[in-house]
């Protein structure tokens, strides 16, 4: 049985630093596609489609290596990640909508932009992810 | 759920790090278990009894 903790933190250990090269991938090729298109390849669609194609790629493989990372957790790790992703989805909706509805009716004066959306998400989660390890502490 | 792993450990001259390394948990979930903030599930529960030489009623009590 030994060798099983060791497994976990070396399985933990991992996976973590798996999950961050497809994170760090996914943010280059994101990077790429939002700047390349107009200082490298000069508005050409079909560049276009195939950076945003290998984008999403390797965004898929950043949820697969997201699924293991969690999977190699132990069962209260687990359960901590996976109030906190409650948490997030439920912020997430809610705030969306509503910030959307300040868009469509013109309380804010500039557009509603997703990226808005996905720091709140991230927040969010962080967020819950600390609370929850304070509460099981 | 209360529970008397405080106690076994002690009595087996355990560390919680210990525990967790022969259970394949991490310390800072047998801490919570040892102090009721987290209930295990029915395999590491079993885990924990056979390590103790205990049954899990033994172990641990349901509290209504």
């Amino acid at each position: 049985m030994k060798h099983q903790n060791e497994t976990l933190t070396a399985r933990c250990k991992k996976n973590t630093v798996n999950q961050a090269i497809w994170t760090v991938s996914w943010l280059i090729t994101m990077a790429l596609v939002a700047f390349g298109h107009k200082y490298l390849w000069d508005y050409n669609t079909t560049l276009s489609v195939i950076f945003i194609a290998v984008n999403v790629l390797i965004g898929i493989g950043m949820i697969v290596a997201n699924i293991r990372y969690i999977n190699a957790l132990d069962e209260m790790q687990r359960k901590i990640h996976l109030e906190a992703m409650g948490i997030s989805l439920g912020v997430t909706i809610i705030m969306g909508l509503g910030y959307s509805m300040l868009d469509i009716t013109n309380v804010i004066s500039y557009d509603a932009e997703i990226s808005h959306l996905v720091v709140i998400t991230a927040l969010t989660y962080m967020g819950g992810i600390f609370i929850n390890n304070f509460r099981y502490k | 759920m209360k529970n008397k792993i405080r106690v076994l450990r002690a009595e087996k001259e355990m560390t919680q790090a210990s525990l967790a390394e022969e259970t394949g948990v991490s310390r800072q979930t047998i801490n919570a278990i040892e102090k009721g903030k987290f209930d295990p599930s029915l395999p590491l529960a079993f885990k924990i009894s056979r390590l103790f030489g205990r049954s899990i009623e033994e172990i641990f009590e349901y509290e209504y």
